[in-house]
């Protein structure tokens, strides 16, 4: 075992190959993450399904009248809701977790990325678990059960791709600026607002032409989920092509980022 | 750097440093916050003040020996020991290292206080970049060495610190390294611990492990190694045989 600093590979690719060396380690995070969360809470497991139906319903019981010519809107919001969770709260977490990891950074060698990978993994646990009260909604509403949300695993695939994506660009700005961990709430809220969430989508479409949706990188992730499990069709090639591109656009962007930083982050304490 | 401007390590070689510097940004002269950072990118005033942390550090250690590195506190012997690890990796000059290092890391860090004992052991086991199976042989005795008990199934909370210290050591030197780094002396839990610590240190240095001891006590140095080196500001002031580079450094200290 020979390390070497004089022969080094490309950044990307040394962090890749670290984290495929450590992969018991990002098993290990991972399960962590998910153990500790469930482990103390009483209700455990359902505060994750909760949590979604609970915002829910009070979007429905506020919102209702205002946005009644929306079909089924809790399903609407519900769906919305789900997927932003996913993405907010994975996204913060890493941070959180990288600002934690960035102690052990100054005291042994690990994969600089593993903390915000597992982070991002173990959400993605929470999210398949907040599809179970989606699909009591959808019964529930007499949405059919239709074959178009077999396609969900593909759509996780993205929605894990941009959510690391993501994690990795602010997680390595908030490792080299603490203020980002205060910057970022605030960005979260204004991008939920700017992203058809709990509001219908005929009304951003309505602001500008649609030119809100159409430059925001959320609305073809959230999208896409709405037309396979609420809508219930296959779409067309070109939605899927938008949501593929902003997805693992965010993901190469975020890991070139980072790789190319990691090495600095033992120098700030 | 062109690659002919470096030397290559001759063979037996542990550890080797060919014109190592490290440079960190002054602490008193850092962009602390983004706002701050985009406003001085947008005015073109982003300058870095540089603190030399290790200036042209040449050093090469061979495998067996063990090698002692004296200095006051600031001189660079931590950030040394950081570079060795590959927790710092150098943007100036070579780092070569044959072999498993044993690491720095603070006992116990990253332990989770709502998981077993035994879930503890395989967090902290691949942190330090062990794979399940590697873990596996080694479970019953890591929990032997750290001597809880029952208490291997319970959450980590419910542990006196002792006990935390005691396995997070227990963990950390299940595996026998090439490269051993004598840190801090040990004062981990009881005499009775203590002793058995000593112990694990002393077979390492046995089996032919190279070690690096880091210290304050000029005698023991003297005693155990058989080279050193001196550092202060981050420079060489003395490197060769023990005996020499104690008495320079003993030397400079009277004279402050």
């Amino acid at each position: 075992m020979i390390y070497d600093s004089a022969k080094r590979k490309h950044p990307a690719l040394e962090e890749l190959l670290a984290l495929f060396r450590y992969r018991d380690l990002i098993y290990q995070l991972v399960r962590r993450d998910i153990v500790a969360r469930y482990k103390r809470s009483v209700l455990g497991v359902a505060w994750t399904m909760l949590n979604p139906l609970l915002t829910m319903i009070i979007m429905v019981v506020v919102f209702q009248q205002v946005f009644s010519s929306t079909e089924n809107y809790a399903a609407y919001v519900l769906t919305g809701i789900i997927v932003w969770t996913m993405f907010s709260q994975s996204t913060s977490m890493a941070m959180s977790s990288m600002v934690w990891g960035s102690q052990l950074f100054q005291q042994i060698y690990l994969p600089r990325s593993s903390f915000v990978l597992s982070t991002i993994l173990a959400s993605m646990v929470n999210f398949v678990l907040s599809l179970i009260p989606l699909g009591a909604i959808l019964i529930i509403t007499r949405v059919p059960f239709r074959p178009s949300a077999l396609l969900l695993p593909v759509y996780m695939v993205f929605l894990f791709s941009f959510s690391l994506g993501v994690a990795l660009i602010i997680s390595t700005l908030a490792v080299f600026f603490p203020d980002v961990a205060d910057l970022y709430p605030v960005i979260l809220m204004a991008w939920m607002y700017l992203s058809p969430i709990l509001m219908p989508l005929e009304f951003y479409r309505q602001i500008l032409n649609g030119l809100l949706l159409y430059i925001n990188p959320f609305y073809y992730v959230v999208n896409l989920f709405r037309i396979l499990v609420f809508e219930g069709f296959v779409p067309h090639w070109q939605t899927w092509a938008a949501t593929a591109f902003v997805s693992f656009g965010a993901l190469v962007i975020g890991w070139i980022f980072f790789c190319k930083k990691a090495d600095s982050f033992a120098y700030h304490a | 750097m062109p690659k002919n401007n470096l030397h290559e390590p001759e063979t037996g070689t542990a550890i080797f440093l060919d014109d190592v510097s490290i440079r960190y940004r002054l602490p008193s002269d850092a962009v602390k916050t983004f706002k701050e950072y985009v406003i001085r990118l947008v005015q073109g005033r982003i300058k870095h003040k540089e603190f030399l942390a290790l200036k042209h550090i040449n050093l090469e250690v061979k495998q067996g020996e063990i090698f002692g590195i004296l200095g006051r506190n600031g001189a660079g012997k931590s950030t040394l020991l950081k570079v060795v690890s590959k927790v710092l990796i150098p943007k100036d000059g070579r780092v070569w290292i044959n072999g498993y290092i044993s690491p720095l890391l603070q006992l116990g860090a990253g332990f989770h206080p709502e998981l077993t004992g035994r879930e503890n052991i395989y967090l902290n086991a691949t942190l330090l970049g062990h794979s399940r199976a590697e873990i596996d042989l080694k479970l019953e005795e890591i929990i032997a060495f750290a001597g809880i008990g029952d208490f291997i199934e319970a959450p980590l909370r419910t542990y006196s610190s002792g006990m935390n210290a005691r396995l997070g050591f227990a963990v950390a030197s299940a595996w026998q390294p090439d490269i051993l780094i004598l840190d801090e002396v040990l004062s981990v839990g009881d005499a009775a611990f203590q002793e058995k610590c000593f112990q694990r240190m002393q077979e390492f240095r046995d089996s032919g492990a190279t070690v690096l001891m880091v210290s304050h006590a000029i005698n023991q140095v003297r005693s155990l190694c058989q080279r050193a080196i001196w550092l202060d500001y981050g420079e060489i002031q003395t490197i060769g045989s023990v005996d020499d580079v104690c008495d320079a450094y003993q030397n400079a200290l009277a004279t402050h």
